[in-house]
């Protein structure tokens, strides 16, 4: 089967954010493979030690997404590829997603293209439901487990985590799937998959290499971004006659400010 | 900018959440400001009864389309449905969900427009319509904004508006509809377990050493141990934060003294050396906050103490606080939110 | 001079310290208090590959170099002491020894296994009346025909009871003039007839880990068993002590860097006279100590292990890489108990634990005095380093990472 995962590399969920003058700065820390990625990596590294086939790891970013790209390779990946344009650089989802479909059309016609939940930074969310439509392809988002793939028939059955349970679906392939974190444990890359990454060269593709003469214009962009200011927290408490009463008041006060 | 608003109402199978009629909400405010007219939009098998409830929150119009292939939630069976109902719209506001932001991802490319999700704030400056987020995690917040495109598309996070009054009312419109194939097909639903982890929890309702000071409550008469009653009085504490956890659909936590003390097992330990836990709401019976704890706790969106001492340090970081003994206060609270939450 | 770190350097520190942190931080302190070795500890570093990292792929290692054994040995000891006492014993004291003095038969029949974790390995030399005078020690080897019968008591090795070979090092010419010439060094497997071990427990630190005593009674091992010649055991025990010690240089860096970490964190959350604590000085002064000393341990193990990987001798600077940062993770570890206050002296935080583990350090793999001797005799010109007949091998990533050869078995 070919196999391609979509990733994207973000700074490190610890790291300290902070944002001057509309740049957005984490100082010092690292920047990591988006953490919700590391889980589609896993899965699509499964899913081909269960069935055979390849893995292509892909990634639109600056040239520093090249070492999220190596943490995909060094846990097992078989390829991976850079999208990086000036162009791209205020790309929103959408015109991402159309990035992503035409280098998908350049990869050996996969039959599973794996995403993470959403990203630790901008967390929209919808890049994968976007790339499904474009490629008309089943969207399987939120699934927490894949329970059959049957690639003689080309059908697939995962298990999507619902609020409300979890949702058996079946569906054709090719089809786009975005994977929770309860799907798996994402693995350790191992020192060879360390060496063989480091020594790996990374191909940078720009939109030109993607067969497109322009860049889809963002459609969303995002003029203003602060922090929030810190209020001081000052306590309410809760008074009342009787502990019912003081209840009864709590729980008032937790409805009216939209706690619960 | 034009505004003509449409809301979308999120159902799953004709049960709508609070969440749908928030959004109707934010539209009233909208049309408010921007003129145009306001109207709602449900897909589904059988959804007229939700398209009159829109009507009473205040919606102009609430159109509906049926078919039985609407049945479950289909997103591209939902956007082959929706999107020729759009192209008056400047606005199109849905309630956030992966639902929704799958729907509305999908309409993004039926319309070749711009979404902006889980939104808390929207406003109108200059002519154009901002919508803050959160990103990083909510460490910082950004002013995003559909530019030369439209309708803009919308999702609202739960909670940040509030749903109008329902005093309206009127008839609703059916429309026809065509879904069209569906790319998957749902095989069954597996209701959920129940069990919420600690750590995902939105709700965490924890005990600390207070849980066993209750020296009215007695213990059978089999338990003669010091230490054993000490720990019986804990269980039964325990089973009060349980329910209060329960009502809210959370999960219980404690504090070190309390898994020192042999009152509930580790994995339940929030603070520096157990878990640390960013709930929406994190409610502490009988616990003092010391550092350590805060250290697990103090991002929670809100805090509630409940505790006898009135200068235990977790008031500083609490929102609302009880000074009041737990016993007397978990069961009626348990009670009052019962009543509240229609459960 | 490039200071950096390369690229798989990085991700081979990240992968042990992400090992660590998941794995074995969540629950250390519970074993720590048990006295007891979580079970999952070793075959997870040998499932990982973390006790062959730095042994040739063709001897069942990763073919990762020296520099990637301290990183790891740093990043596991910035968890606990325990884990980085794994890999002094099994790959430091015992699996490099074999790299550099073993036959070719003896590294297929113990290196092979060890490096895939299939084997444990664990070094005997220490006695109760031997520590920082080997030469003294009582053990004995006397050649029988073919094999070699053994007898004697080591004590405070580590791994005593869960390790599948001994590095045995015996008297096997009571009469040498020279006590250094008449030792020899030896494999002893655990399930040899004559051997028996146990626990040491009630240690001031290390307690999640396991160390013991290991009794030889009349067990006979062949001649195959023996490493390298007869007379030269006490040269072969120095030079695992080169590579013992520079774990323990590295994983006590580690440990600075863990103080350092946890005394800025409470200094920043804890406030006293209306300020965080991070504001008075005389806490500043502490931390600032701290990173001073993690700066410099760092670069000292780091030179010993790119020493290592060009194949020069390196028995000063590892010396002294682990003289400084085990007094200097003493240092860090007491005083980060000091900046949490009494909550420091309480098992409630690490740092207690830290200082407990800080103190073996000090004592094992060289006492500080004997490096303090071992410096000033190097700097006085009073000692020398004689060659040795086999030297560690230099890093060689092409051979070290080429597969076996699929040649006919042996």
């Amino acid at each position: 089967m070919n196999i391609v995962v979509c990733v994207k590399q973000t700074p490190d969920t610890a790291a300290t954010v902070t944002v001057e003058g509309g740049q957005v700065s984490w100082g010092d820390s690292p920047l990591v493979l988006n953490p919700w990625d590391e889980y589609a990596v896993e899965e699509a590294l499964r899913t081909k030690e269960a069935h055979g086939g390849k893995v292509s790891a892909v990634s639109m970013g600056p040239e520093s997404a090249k070492d999220a790209l190596k943490q995909a390779l060094a846990m097992g990946c078989d390829e991976a590829i850079l999208i990086s344009d000036e162009a791209l650089e205020a790309a929103d989802s959408l015109a991402t997603s159309h990035v992503l479909v035409a280098a998908i059309g350049k990869l050996d016609s996969p039959e599973l293209v794996f995403f993470g939940k959403a990203s630790v930074d901008s967390a929209s969310g919808v890049t994968f439901a976007q790339t499904a439509r474009l490629l008309g392809q089943p969207l399987l988002s939120q699934v927490a487990g894949v329970t059959s793939i049957d690639p003689d028939s080309a059908t697939i059955t995962v298990e999507r985590l619902l609020p409300e349970g979890r949702e058996v679906v079946e569906s054709s392939m090719p089809a786009v799937v975005s994977v929770t974190k309860e799907i798996n444990e994402p693995r350790y890359p191992s020192f060879m998959g360390i060496r063989k990454a480091s020594k790996a060269e990374i191909p940078t593709w720009g939109a030109g290499d993607l067969g497109m003469d322009s860049v889809p214009k963002a459609k969303v962009d995002w003029p203003e971004i602060f922090a929030i200011q810190q209020e001081a927290t000052s306590c309410e408490v809760i008074e009342g006659e009787t502990p019912e009463a003081m209840a009864a008041k709590l729980a008032d006060r937790l409805l009216e400010e939209k706690v619960i | 900018m034009a505004g003509n608003i449409v809301v979308y109402i999120d159902h799953v199978r004709g049960d709508a959440p609070p969440a749908s009629w928030e959004a109707i909400g934010a539209g009233v405010e909208l049309k408010a400001e921007l003129g145009g007219g306001l109207k709602a939009v449900v897909l589904g098998k059988d959804v007229k009864a939700l398209a009159k409830q829109a009507l009473t929150y205040g919606v102009d119009e609430a159109l509906f389309g049926e078919d039985d292939r609407l049945e479950d939630f289909r997103s591209e069976a939902y956007a082959n449905a929706l999107h020729g109902q759009l192209g008056e719209a400047d606005v199109v506001l849905f309630p956030d969900s992966a639902r929704t932001r799958d729907l509305a991802g999908m309409l993004t490319v039926d319309l070749d427009t711009g979404l902006i999700t889980d939104i808390t704030g929207l406003e109108i400056t200059g002519g154009d319509l901002f919508a803050t987020r959160p990103i990083y995690a909510g460490k910082l917040m950004s002013k995003a904004r559909v530019i030369e495109a439209r309708p803009a598309l919308i999702t609202l996070r739960s909670r940040t508006f509030s749903a109008p009054e329902a005093t309206g009312g009127g008839e609703p419109t059916r429309i026809e509809v065509d879904p069209g194939e569906a790319l998957t097909s749902v095989v069954e639903l597996k209701p959920s377990e129940g069990g919420v982890s600690l750590t995902d929890a939105a709700v965490i309702v924890s005990g600390g050493r207070g849980v066993s000071n209750n020296p009215s409550l007695e213990p059978p008469s089999d338990i003669t141990d010091e230490k054993e009653i000490e720990i019986w009085r804990a269980h039964q504490g325990f089973k009060l934060v349980q329910d209060l956890a329960g009502v809210l659909g959370g999960a219980v936590g404690a504090s070190r003294a309390a898994v020192d003390a042999g009152y509930i097992p580790y994995s339940h330990q929030v603070g520096q050396t157990g878990k640390v836990v960013s709930p929406d709401l994190y409610i502490a019976a009988g616990i003092s906050g010391a550092i350590q704890h805060l250290a697990g706790m103090r991002t929670a969106k809100t805090i509630v103490a409940v505790n006898t001492d009135p200068d235990a340090p977790i008031f500083k970081l609490a929102r609302f606080g009880v000074v009041e003994d737990l016993y007397k206060i978990l069961p009626p609270l348990t009670e009052a939110l019962r009543k509240r939450l229609g459960k | 001079m490039d200071f950096g770190l390369t690229e798989e350097h990085e991700m081979v520190r990240k992968m042990v310290r992400d090992f660590a942190q998941k794995e074995v931080k969540p629950t250390i302190k519970d074993w720590d208090i048990r006295q007891e070795m979580d079970p999952k500890v070793l075959p997870r570093m040998g499932e990982l590959g973390i006790l062959g990292i730095c042994i040739p792929v063709r001897y069942g290692g990763q073919g990762m170099d020296y520099i990637s054994l301290g990183l790891a040995c740093e990043e596991l000891e910035a968890v606990d002491t325990t884990l980085r006492v794994v890999m002094s014993v099994h790959m430091g004291l015992n699996s490099m020894a074999l790299l550099q003095w073993g036959t070719e038969d003896q590294k297929q029949r113990f290196l092979a296994p060890q490096a895939k974790g299939e084997k444990i390995a664990a070094f005997g030399l220490t006695e109760p009346g031997a520590g920082s005078d080997v030469a003294s020690m009582n053990s004995t080897a006397k050649r029988d025909g073919d094999e070699y019968v053994i007898n004697g008591e080591k004590m405070w090795i580590s791994l005593a009871t869960k390790a599948d070979h001994f590095l045995w090092v015996a008297v096997t010419d009571p009469e040498a003039q020279d006590p250094h010439e008449g030792m020899t060094a030896f494999v002893v497997e655990a399930e040899r007839d004559g051997v028996t071990s146990g626990d040491i427990h009630d240690k001031m630190g290390v307690r999640a880990g396991s160390t013991g005593w290991v009794n030889c009674q009349s067990v006979r091992v062949p001649v195959e068993n023996r490493l390298g010649e007869e007379g030269e055991g006490f040269r072969i025990a120095m030079s695992c002590l080169d590579n013992g010690r520079y774990t323990v240089a590295a994983g006590a860096t580690g440990l600075i860097r863990a103080s350092l970490e946890a005394s800025v964190t409470y200094a920043n959350e804890r406030t006293t006279f209306g300020r965080p604590i991070s504001r008075h000085q005389l806490v500043q002064q502490k931390i600032a100590r701290m990173v001073k000393d993690y700066e410099a341990a760092r670069l000292l193990y780091l030179r010993a292990g790119w020493m290592k990987n060009q194949g020069q001798r390196n028995t000063r600077e590892t010396s002294l890489a682990k003289w400084y940062a085990t007094d200097a993770s003493f240092e860090a570890a007491s005083e980060a108990v000091q900046v949490h206050g009494a909550y420091g002296y309480s098992a409630e935080y690490d740092v207690e634990r830290y200082l407990r583990n800080s103190k073996g350090a000090v004592i094992y793999e060289g006492t500080s005095e004997i490096h303090t001797l071992i410096q000033a005799g190097y700097a006085l010109e009073m000692r020398k380093d004689a060659g040795l007949r086999c030297e560690l091998p230099a890093y060689d990533p092409e051979a070290w990472q080429s597969e076996p050869e699929t040649a006919a078995a042996h």
